[in-house]
């Protein structure tokens, strides 16, 4: 019988796990997924949003600022790529000024820091490549970008850390109360118990929700189709750019990564199917279209891959946050889309502490409140990392060539608690095929490294889990 | 008169050549620009052949090598390119392997053999 | 810091021949870093034949051809570094790389010749629609998997990209038990050799789509299918002409692009036709004792023609460090193009430099038949060479003389003209 059972290893799943691991508590996470961060947590704009847009007085204001005030420090204890680069919103023509007016106000409801209205000789001040239709922007200096992966694992390397179990391939069924009180989570591998459930299911989390409670919850999955551009766009913008939602609709954002990536997207297509993630041609055409309206020029020629993320927008566009009335000890994480991944550290610790009071938990003396990450040795001196090649030879042998990682590197991340076991989660916990060549050169040596550590043949391997071999078998073997 | 228009293989230039055909004889071929071609179309209207390039197993092999490129020592009937396959997909050599050493003598009973085009140690 | 000569980034065969040439012109401080675990580059998965007939007489295979190479580089004991990453070259020619026996280091160079050869357009770059599976490869990762390493990339196949690549790995999947279902080329053209769609695609009943693309990629975890549909004369896909093809691969054989981030991040110009470094006729970038070759130079289609270009590098890098480090200096002409050329190699000419002869190549944007390549200095036509049919998949070229050079002392313009017949 665990304490707490939390459905869904997501970014707000482990950000439960993690702030709950300071607790005294039996906590097991359950993924249906080989790897954490493998559903809407690891397709989207990894933005830390300043908190202006969300309607003041909502959940999404509340927790989105919070969760930006957190970020810095959690960033520094778990070791996770974070940066404040700021946000602009763009007016692009006089009429849609009142609405960025309205944005600044809510803004400052809200409680974000440092917001300013801003002219265009400031605006191609802060960004040349913007466009020249620009007449106003809101300037967001608090906004910032995060690795989303990175934050995803490492709350859930922390959480593990302090004794957070993992379950990975591990889908749910079925969630029903027990007649002796709790829950029963029926999953493929059986049955498990909990005092008390966290639904943290994504697109899902409605699936679960209306299996305990009679008050019916409806998830639309929103489709946001990006592009990802190389280091090589990296001058386009410094800031996250966007448009203020006008009378064409709502623009598409661009934004550098934390690894110095550009990402343009996303476009928002409510569709049926939970696991679309499918880009379509309408879509991608769509989006750089848009963007193609905020810069100058979109060196669309530097694009490396795109791919859909999916949103769950609840009907009232509202988190769900809190124990669900007419399921005691069912919590909900439900409806989180943007700025879900802003407001993760702050859902996370908010229904931690509902937890607590409700199983009063006593806190941990031995809670372990930081995390290391995998040793980059580029961010080492020549001195260091050359001692480092020396007693670790992997760490002198460039494996993926475009984004220069080592083999040092890509043994840690599979070694480690919560390790990789794909080539995606290789790539997620790294960067090894996230660069310009998308795998082409390293997935035949990732491949290799991940059959060797983990004891299996090559052909075992897979791109990221299930039945998404990368071999089917050896040459000639039909003769 | 039967005619027929074939792709030179011989080279990467390509040729389009034309084959004049009598009771199933090459009479005369225009189109190419060396004797190759000329060659090339009198076989591939009466015995096409073509050389096979693959791989076959490798074991002892000090780097790690699993598998060692080979090909026909010469151009085989096309129409047995399978039969050899199939001829050297149970083969394994033991290295080392040199370049031109025979991996499988008269390959699929075509009197040629395949050969190494690779060295492996 | 350790010192060299020159300083070789990139052991495939242009970075061989290249360092070839240069020890045999009297220059023997030579340096080659391979980030591979052995010399030859992308030879080494070429195990098909047709290599060297110009070079060697003969064919070959791509490990033979390398082979013969890596011999020559043995018998003059030139030094070489495998399994070694260049991280970074900076504008005074210091390399930085990193390997497991030395660590991070810099090695100064007095020349650098830049052959680190291209990579494959993958399915991010083309932007094709659809899920993202297990399953989609480009041609050269298959080629790898299934030559070097001897696995089964997948059973059921679908190729994009009538490449050359492409075309081979048509045959070597056919060949190792798998069943390719078609090759779909958006351009009304292949962009690979003839014999290779005569020995690779027609000898296995294998159809080639002209004018078709890759509209759709379906299945969540292995690829499933592909929809494939034909396109209009802007490259649109037309409404009402998608077929789907059952499959669990599709492999992308789509084009070839320079590898220049090392160019780029030292400064080297580079020429948005070729993607590649602009260079002189000495094969010198736009920093000086910065030689370039083969397809990081420009995208070739025969590897005897990039040995040969390596090697005029090589001469040009061992001529630079003889002579000191001598700046070209004199009058440079840029090569003009007209009537279809894209871009010639070298773009621009310092003619006192002119060896005995020297190559311009080249390649057309479309398909062109029955043509005169023309070379002008000033106003004289130097060559006019009939060209029956040129093709954007097949490099093209012409070669000019010291002597046509001598007879035009004031030259002002120098122009490839391709005319009609």
């Amino acid at each position: 019988m665990y304490d707490v059972i939390i459905v869904g290893g997501g970014v707000i799943g482990c950000a439960v796990a993690r702030y709950l691991s300071r607790y005294q508590a039996r906590v097991c996470v359950i993924e249906r997924e080989e790897d954490v961060c493998a559903g809407t947590s690891k397709a989207n704009s990894g933005l830390i949003h300043a908190g202006f847009d969300a309607p003041h007085g909502s959940l999404m204001a509340q927790y989105n600022v919070e969760g930006s005030k957190m970020m810095p420090e959690l960033a520094k204890e778990l070791d996770i790529p974070f940066r404040r680069n700021g946000a602009l919103v763009l007016c692009l023509n006089e009429e849609d000024k009142p609405r960025l007016e309205a944005l600044y106000e809510n803004g400052v409801k809200n409680g974000v820091e440092g917001l300013e209205l801003i002219g265009p000789d400031r605006i191609h001040e802060l960004e040349p490549n913007i466009t020249d239709d620009v007449v106003a922007a809101l300037y967001a200096p608090t906004a910032g970008v995060v690795c989303p992966f990175i934050m995803t694992i490492a709350l859930a390397e922390n959480a593990n850390a302090n004794g957070v179990e993992f379950k990975r391939n591990t889908e749910v069924k079925a969630i029903f109360p027990r007649a002796e009180g709790g829950w029963a989570v029926q999953t493929a591998n059986g049955v498990l118990d909990a005092k008390c459930l966290v639904n943290a299911a994504g697109v899902y989390s409605d699936v679960f929700h209306n299996m305990v409670s009679s008050k019916k919850i409806h998830i639309t999955p929103r489709r946001g189709d990006y592009c990802l551009l190389d280091h090589a766009a990296a001058d386009l913008v410094e800031r996250t750019v966007f448009q203020v939602p006008g009378k064409l609709g709502k623009g598409v954002l661009i934004t550098p990564t934390v690894h110095g990536n550009i990402i343009v997207g996303p476009t928002a297509v409510s569709i049926e199917d939970r696991e679309g993630v499918n880009t379509t041609a309408a879509g991608l055409s769509e989006l750089l279209s848009k963007a193609g309206t905020t810069v100058k020029q979109l060196p669309t020629n530097q694009i490396i891959t795109s791919f859909a993320g999916l949103r769950a927008h609840e009907d009232g566009h509202e988190f769900m946050i809190g124990e669900v009335e007419d399921a005691p000890g069912f919590f909900n994480c439900a409806g989180i889309e943007s700025p879900g991944l802003s407001s993760a550290p702050a859902i996370g610790k908010a229904v931690a502490e509902l937890l607590r009071d409700k199983l009063e938990l006593e806190e941990r003396s031995d809670f372990i409140p930081t995390r290391k990450g995998i040793l980059d040795p580029k961010t080492l001196s020549r001195e260091e990392r050359n001692a480092l090649i020396k007693e670790q030879p992997a760490y002198g042998q460039i494996i993926c060539r475009c984004e220069n990682v080592t083999e040092g590197e890509i043994i840690d991340a599979i070694r480690r608690p919560l390790g990789a076991r794909s080539l995606d989660g290789v790539k997620r916990r790294v960067r090894a095929g996230m660069g310009r060549c998308q795998s082409g050169f390293c997935s035949p040596r990732v491949i290799e490294i991940l059959a060797r550590e983990l004891g299996v043949d090559q052909s075992e391997i897979t791109k990221s889990g299930g039945k998404s071999k990368y071999i089917v078998g050896t040459t000639k073997n039909r003769y | 008169m039967e005619t027929r228009n074939l792709t030179c293989i011989c080279c990467p230039v390509g040729c389009q050549l034309e084959v004049k055909m009598e009771d199933g004889k090459a009479v005369s071929v225009s189109g190419n620009h060396c004797p190759r071609g000329d060659a090339y179309a009198r076989k591939e209207v009466t015995d096409p052949t073509r050389i096979v390039t693959s791989t076959v197993r490798v074991s002892g092999s000090v780097s790690g090598v699993k598998a060692v490129s080979c090909k026909t020592a010469s151009d085989i009937p096309k129409g047995k390119i399978f039969d050899v396959m199939r001829d050297i997909a149970g083969v394994t050599v033991t290295a080392p392997v040199h370049i031109g050493d025979v991996v499988k003598a008269n390959v699929a009973e075509t009197g040629v053999d395949m050969v190494a085009t690779k060295e492996v140690l | 810091m350790k010192q060299y000569d020159i300083v070789i980034i990139g052991g495939g065969p242009a970075g061989l021949a290249a360092a070839v040439a240069a020890y045999d012109a009297g220059v023997t401080g030579i340096l080659i870093l391979e980030r591979d675990k052995e010399l030859g580059g992308i030879l080494n998965q070429c195990i098909h034949n047709g290599f060297g007939l110009h070079t060697f007489k003969e064919e070959l295979t791509g490990p033979e051809y390398a082979q013969r190479f890596a011999d020559k580089v043995r018998e003059r004991d030139i030094e070489y570094k495998l399994n070694t990453m260049v991280l970074e070259i900076s504008r005074d020619k210091v390399v930085t790389a990193v390997n497991r026996e030395d660590g991070l280091v810099d090695i100064q160079a007095k020349a650098v010749i830049l052959t680190m050869g291209c990579r494959e357009r993958s399915r991010g770059a083309l932007n094709i629609p659809g899920f993202r599976p297990a399953g989609v490869y480009s041609a050269g990762t298959a080629q790898q998997l299934v030559n070097i390493e001897g696995y089964l990339p997948g059973r059921e196949v679908v190729i994009l990209g009538s490449g050359d690549i492409g075309l081979i790995m048509a045959r070597r999947m056919t060949l190792e038990g798998a069943k390719v279902k078609a090759v779909a080329e958006l351009m009304p053209y292949s962009g690979g050799l003839k014999r290779n769609i005569v020995q690779c695609l027609d000898d296995f009943g294998i159809p080639l789509l002209l004018s078709h693309t890759v509209v759709d990629i379906h299945g969540k975890e292995r690829v499933t299918g592909v929809t494939i549909a034909e396109v209009d004369d802007n490259l649109k896909p037309i409404p009402g002409t998608e077929e789907f093809y059952s499959c669990d691969t599709l492999l992308l054989s789509c084009g070839l692009l320079p590898e220049n981030e090392l160019s780029r991040a030292m400064g080297v110009e580079i020429n948005r036709a070729t993607n590649g470094p602009v260079v002189n006729e000495s094969l010198e970038t736009s920093i000086p004792g910065v030689f370039a070759a083969g397809n990081v130079l420009h995208v070739h289609d025969l590897v005897d023609y990039v040995s040969e270009e390596a090697g005029a590098a090589g001469r040009a890098a061992a001529e630079y460090v003889r002579s000191g480090g001598q700046e070209s200096g004199g009058q440079e002409i840029s090569v003009n193009v007209e009537g279809g050329p894209r871009y010639t190699v070298p773009c621009t000419i310092h003619p006192h430099k002119v060896g005995e002869t020297l190559t311009l190549r080249f390649r057309v944007g479309s398909v062109m038949k029955d043509r005169f390549v023309s070379v002008y200095l000033d106003d004289e036509r130097v060559t006019h060479r009939k060209r029956q049919v040129m093709a954007p998949g097949e490099m093209e070229e012409v070669k000019l003389t010291r002597a046509m050079f001598d007879k035009h002392p004031d030259l002002r313009h120098i122009t490839l003209r391709v005319e009609e017949a």
